[in-house]
């Protein structure tokens, strides 16, 4: 499943493309030594596929990810998945339906369709600021009032705001999109809107999870979604520093891709990779998979310059450390488009690694499998990656085991051969599975392999294969496509997060799963939810832990304002157990209550005085944070 | 057996109608073999969280603690002392202390006990409902019992219950004088008792020991923790301020995240004729009593003989420490310090746990069935000269319409005259009473036929007195806010309402010691207590006056004579405290010199009431003088001694007898 393939160019991460791209080889049977890392060049040529203006043209308008790739039943009752981007793509997944049904009451009789297009009629009208338009028009910047345009931009994937459109519900949208193609652009738009006293809202890739770019309902200027996308070249690399300076509108998989080509990486891989732009990271203090090599995002910005109404924000050089006071680039990172535009980065890059590999171990139950994460993080030898997932999880992920493919030999099938000898006494309802990446040159790699396996044996973690692992990161990339079939069957569901000391993990996840259950019984949800956790990344401090919570929800009226009670509650908890009000996906609108407590109130007015100074007419007015 | 229900009669307490079906499980018992029972098939119903671990193990792990550990190398940096030392200290606390629960004890006691209750009890009552909220609530959370304690028989009791009724068995903190009767200890040990010391104030050692002990059975969902709220057997009936340690200790695991919810299960245990009654009045008055000693357990032997009547235990519903402490605790205030760092309660717990453990032994006394007697006596101890019995029959009738208007929880007989039921609840306590010519008046029975002193006199009848109002009190807690309400009526200056809630405050308050009433909640026991009295037509509650009915009179005056004893008791500890010369009293002389200041004083024919010779009346006077300042406390060298506030005290005395109306200066000193 590896390789040491030499030449750099055909050197490929395994972003998405790694964890999803078809390739040639899936459908030849028989697994191909080299499956994790020749990855075949997708058909597209890889350096042009910027996102296009009219985004509704490539992707869903209502859901997630590209219109040709869904999850759907098909007539016999098979689970299948569409389209030709994805290694699951045209693949049946035999077990999906009866994990479904059995896991959420839900039935395939009982469709929640959706609304099949966009009702015009159902936006209101721009209101547009005329003189700013004109300036605009003057200066040669491109816009568009298009209905179709400004509802894209009007949402992030929350489900309220997904579960809305699906109903053809639009509430307040942005009364334009501008795209502006350079720095310089961004500033003159800045100046405009200050001039004019138009509200601006920075938009990347559209992947908030905190109802980030959700319109303020409160604001009666002019809004307008400043559209990042057409600001994606990498302007130049500095192989003798390592660094690359990039334009803030470029997507994960762009960016990678085109770093791969040159023989580099940032390594930086959030799971929404796929859509989700550098200055939306910036913006949102992202996290990737692979932080424990590359850093999370603030390790990984050199320089950041920004666009803000008092001017620009940037250092004087590209020191890769330094004294100077409170770093003003943590004033930027997290600020959620609330102070300016980020316009351009210098980020720090790698070499591609010539050598990687997945790997899996099977725990008897999430106890053993906590303890030795933490074990390895006390020896600091955790691998690119490494996710331990619940009992539920693990279920889940076998029921998206597609039927004909060398990829994904049977797993259980393969347990239960070897159940006798070799998982005798793990009970299948409480052993769960951690996945593994291994990345580096290919000695170390095995040598770094032998010393994580050691440590799982002593924690009862036995080796359970490659396929598992790699299934194991499918399913962060095919989660959200999979919430829309969900949806199509009544059920709705959403993950959060939360980051928490080593100690307190355990108990943090069953409260809060437990919390879950209860909140959902108590307001009247028939079926028992789905409530599930997985441990995403670890530190020397303590860990990420990732949620997923779903539920069927027939026979209910006000099914999303349940969820977002239930949401509620479990972010509650999870404050009450320690938890931090979020790891990555950020505060936005979502999480706002909580700030105060969570950083005091003079942390707040600290915040608070800064945007005072930075943006004192609001121009930045999406009212996340503070 | 059908159980009165109870009206709603107080938003406070929406009290779920006790329609519960009562269980004699002393029926079966009476069918079949106790042997075969004590051996049966025993498959408790286990809590679904269960970590399985021995009693060998659990030491272990008491001892390799985090929480322990850090106190450990604590103390030994304090002290000087290596950790093994302390460590070793630490082990041998815990052997002190831990259990040695074995079923083959259970299975013995079982036997034995089976055999005890058939002679000593007419039935046990177990509310059936109760048991089976118990199994539900076993498997989702770890559970408490908090049992009221009137008896050493409770704790065995609890126990034997659940062992017929296949629920786990629980672990029983219990206190260390239990330790002195050594064979018995050794068997309560063996049945599931683990020992406290009774003090161990700063002991830092043992207090992690004790408290790392319980968690640990808690947290791993070992067995049901069972304690006692109120620390002691209560020797009056009443209920007593509850303890907060042990309630913490249960709670934290919960505030701290390490357990989603704890079951609190509160549980009323009620004897129709408690075993240790005479017993009782005589340690209330100052005959000292036997040390806990086998052979003294021995000797109650005699007990066997006698017929203690009915036994009840109910088992409450399932009180969520989470749902408790819901929007009162910040749990989050736990997230800076590493948890096995032992904290002390913050202030707001504080309150909070001191607020639920009101809750619960309000809860506990709500739920105590009560029996005809308790009404009965009540009356006698109004009436010391005694009634007639066609009297007591219609005086009892009224009092039990009154007690179930205000929700008592009474076990009146189905369809019987009222005459029959007094008469059986009058030959069950016959030893108490005389009855001639129709004629009932409590007296001294078991008079020895020696000559004896006038001061003995008094104590025998004090004796008898004390016995019967140990009865009047398990119902003090139904008449108790009215009773407040009408003495406050009295008292205050005028129909208006507020002066009327300022002497209703000011009782409260005064009496805050000696019952069962919830801090800060004075404004609705007012609230209650008006609106029980209007309903019964007693009072009427107009915007800014309270009016009594011309037809309330009655029951105002009955309502007042249930607190007369209390009201003249802490008068008498005033006079004493005003006329006392001894600058350095201290408190351990205190309670024999107000007793033989009263004693005089009945003997001089100016006091009728010999319940002011209760020591724990005595006991719960001077602390609510202490908490109103009117005493105060000041070291003088080794000794501490007890400085009176005349003026103030003798301001009490003056409320409390009715003769100024209390005024707001008062009020605001308090
Ligand atoms: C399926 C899925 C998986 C995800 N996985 C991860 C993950 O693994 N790790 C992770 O960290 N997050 C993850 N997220 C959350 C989300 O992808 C991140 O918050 C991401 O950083 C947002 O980037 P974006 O470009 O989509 O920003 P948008 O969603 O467009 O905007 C987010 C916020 O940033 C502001 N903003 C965007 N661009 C700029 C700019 N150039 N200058 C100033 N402000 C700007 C916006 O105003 C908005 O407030 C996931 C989300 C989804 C739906």
């Amino acid at each position: 499943m590896a390789s040491n393939s030499s030449s750099s160019a055909q050197q490929r991460l395994r972003i998405i493309a790694g964890h999803l791209q078809k390739r040639p080889e899936d459908e030849n049977a028989g697994v191909a030594p080299q499956e994790c890392k020749a990855e075949a060049p997708r058909s597209e040529p890889s350096s042009t596929t910027p996102v296009p203006r009219r985004r509704q043209e490539i992707m869903k308008w209502n859901g997630w990810g590209y219109s040709d790739s869904r999850f759907l039943f098909n007539k016999k009752g098979q689970a299948e998945f569409t389209g030709k981007r994805y290694r699951l793509s045209g693949l049946i997944l035999p077990s999906l339906k009866d994990w479904f049904e059995g896991t959420f009451g839900a039935n395939l009789k009982h469709r929640s369709p959706a609304t099949p297009s966009l009702n015009l009629s159902a936006v209101a009208p721009p209101n547009l600021n005329q003189p700013f338009m004109e300036d605009l028009k003057a200066a040669g910047l491109s816009v568009s009032h298009d209905p179709e345009d400004r509802v894209f931009r009007a949402h992030g994937h929350c489900l309220h705001e997904v579960f809305a459109l699906r109903e053809g519900r639009i509430g307040r949208v942005p009364d334009m999109v501008i795209w502006p193609s350079c720095h310089n652009d961004v500033e003159k738009i800045v100046e405009l809107a200050c001039k004019h006293n138009v509200c601006l809202i920075p938009y990347g890739g559209g992947t908030s999870v905190s109802s980030a770019l959700e319109c303020p309902r409160e604001e009666t200027r002019s809004i307008v979604s400043l559209d990042t996308s057409q600001m994606n070249r990498i302007l130049w690399i500095d192989e003798k520093n390592l660094t690359a300076h990039v334009e803030a509108g470029i997507i994960g998989q762009d960016l990678e891709r085109q770093l791969n080509e040159r023989g580099y990486c940032t390594g930086h891989e959030p799971d929404s990779m796929e859509f989700s732009s550098l200055g939306g990271w910036v913006a949102t203090r992202a996290s990737g998979m692979k932080k424990n090599i590359y850093g999370n995002i603030e390790d990984l910005v050199v320089h950041i310059k920004m666009v803000t109404p008092r001017g620009v924000i940037e250092k004087s050089c590209l020191g890769p450390r330094m004294s100077t006071g409170p770093d003003i680039h943590h004033f930027i990172l997290g600020s959620e488009g609330t102070l300016g535009v980020v316009t351009e980065v210098t980020l720090k890059i790698r070499p591609v690694p010539e050598y990687q590999k997945y790997g899996s171990v099977v725990f008897p139950n999430f106890q053993q499998g906590v303890a030795c994460l933490r074990e390895v993080a006390r020896q600091r030898c955790a691998p690119a990656s490494i996710r331990l997932m619940d009992n539920e999880q693990f279920q889940f992920g076998h029921a998206l085991k597609p039927q004909v493919s060398s990829m994904f030999t049977s797993f259980l099938d393969g347990l239960k051969k070897f159940y006798i000898t070799k998982f005798k006494g793990f009970d299948p309802h409480h052993l769960c599975v951690a996945t593994l990446l291994f990345e580096g040159d290919r000695g170390k790699v095995l040598q770094h392999e032998k010393q994580v396996y050691d440590i799982a044996a002593k924690f009862g973690g036995l080796a359970a294969g490659e396929d598992n692992g790699q299934r194991g990161y499918m399913l962060t990339f095919v989660i959200a496509y999979l919430r829309d079939l969900g949806m199509d069957y009544y059920v709705i569901g959403e993950s959060f997060e939360t980051s928490v000391p080593w100690d307190r993990i355990l108990d943090l996840c069953r409260n809060v799963k437990e919390r879950i259950v209860r909140e959902c019984k108590e307001r009247g949800v028939q079926f028992p939810p789905l409530s599930t956790c997985r441990v995403t990344q670890t530190y020397d401090a303590g860990a990420c832990v990732y949620f997923y919570f779903a539920f069927n929800y027939r026979g209910l009226s006000d099914p999303v304002h349940i969820y977002e009670q239930v949401e509620h509650a479990a972010r509650e908890e999870i404050l009450a157990n320690g938890g931090s009000l979020s790891h990555h996906h950020g505060v936005g609108k979502l999480r706002k209550e909580w700030m105060k407590e969570s950083v005091s109130g003079v942390g707040l007015g600290v915040l608070k005085s800064v945007k005072e100074y930075v943006d004192p007419q609001n121009i930045f007015g999406n009212r996340n944070l503070l | 057996m059908e159980m009165e229900s109870r009206a709603l009669y107080s938003p406070r307490h929406p009290m779920l109608k006790k329609q519960d079906d009562f269980e004699d499980i002393l029926e079966e018992r009476r069918r079949s073999s106790d042997l075969r029972y004590a051996l049966r098939c025993y498959t408790p119903t286990l809590y679904r969280g269960l970590v399985p671990c021995k009693a060998s193990m659990l030491k272990s792990i008491v001892l390799q603690s985090d929480h322990l550990q850090y106190v450990i190398k604590q103390v030994s940096s304090e002290s000087g002392d290596s950790s093994e030392c302390v460590a070793e200290e630490a082990s041998l606390i815990l052997d002190e202390m831990a259990h040695r629960l074995q079923l083959s004890t259970i299975r013995f006691f079982a036997f034995t006990l089976s055999k005890a209750f058939k002679r000593l009890f007419r039935s046990v009552c177990v509310n059936e409902e109760g048991i089976q909220r118990l199994q539900q609530a076993v498997q989702e959370h770890p559970v408490v019992l908090l049992p009221s304690h009137r008896s050493y028989m409770d704790f065995l009791m609890m126990s034997y219950l659940l062992y017929t009724y296949d629920l786990p068995l629980p672990v029983i903190a219990a206190g260390m004088d239990f330790m002195s009767m050594k064979f018995v200890g050794e068997m309560l040990r063996m049945s599931g008792a683990f020992f406290i010391r009774r003090s161990f104030g700063g002991d830092k050692l043992y207090w992690a020991v004790f408290s790392e002990y319980v968690k640990t059975m808690l947290r791993n969902g070992y067995a049901p923790i069972e304690f006692f709220l109120e620390g002691t057997r209560s020797r009056t009936c009443k209920s007593l301020t509850p303890k907060t340690g042990l309630l913490n200790i249960v709670m934290e695991p919960f505030f701290k995240g390490e357990l989603f919810d704890v079951n609190l299960v509160p549980v009323s245990i009620s004897y129709e004729r408690i075993l240790e009654e005479s017993l009782y009045a005589r340690e209330l008055l100052g005959i000292p009593k036997p040390k806990e000693s086998t052979s003294g357990l021995l000797k109650a032997r005699r007990v066997l003989s006698e017929d203690y009547g009915s036994m009840y235990v109910y088992f409450g519903h399932p009180v969520s420490v989470r749902s408790l402490a819901e929007g009162k605790i910040n749990r989050s205030q736990y997230n800076l310090l590493p948890r096995y760092i032992p904290q002390k309660p913050s202030a707001d717990t504080h309150e909070f746990l001191n607020d639920a453990a009101f809750r619960l032994v309000r809860i506990q006394e709500e739920n105590m069935v009560l029996k005809p007697w308790v009404l009965i006596a009540t009356l006698l101890l109004q009436n010391p000269d005694g009634l007639d019995l066609s009297s007591l029959a219609e005086q009892t009738d009224w009092l039990r319409h009154l007690a179930l208007a205000f929700g008592a929880f009474l076990d009146w007989p189905d369809g019987e005259a009222c005459s029959e039921v007094i008469s059986c609840s009058l030959a069950l306590h016959r030893h108490l009473l005389s009855v001639s010519a129709g004629h009932v008046q409590l007296s001294v029975t078991d008079a020895p036929q020696v000559e004896t002193t006038p001061e003995e006199d008094v104590f025998h009848r004090a004796v008898v007195v004390l016995s019967c109002a140990s009865y009047r009190n398990q119902i003090l807690h139904v008449f108790l806010r009215p009773a407040l309400l009408a003495v406050a009526m009295q008292s205050a200056n005028s129909n208006r309402k507020d002066d009327v809630y300022n002497s209703f405050n000011f009782l409260r308050n005064m009496f805050s010691n000696e019952f069962i009433l919830c801090p800060g909640d004075s404004f609705q026991d007012f609230e209650e207590a008006c609106y029980l009295l209007m309903k019964r037509g007693v009072l009427q509650v107009l915007e800014h006056e309270i009016v009594m009915s011309a037809s309330g009179h009655s029951t105002l005056a009955f309502l007042s004579s249930v607190l007369d004893p209390f009201l003249q008791g802490y008068q008498v500890v005033c006079r004493y405290l005003c006329e006392e010369t001894n600058e350095n009293l201290t408190e351990k002389e205190f309670i024999p010199a107000v007793r033989s200041f009263a004693l005089k004083l009945i003997l001089a024919g100016r006091l009728k009431c010999y319940e002011a010779l209760s020591s724990d009346l005595q006991k719960n006077a001077l602390a609510a003088f202490l908490r109103l300042k009117a005493v105060r406390k000041v070291k003088v060298g080794e000794q501490e001694t007890l400085k009176v506030n005349k003026i103030a005290v003798n301001s009490l005395e003056d409320t409390l007898g009715g003769k100024i109306p209390t005024q707001k200066p008062i009020l605001a000193r308090l």
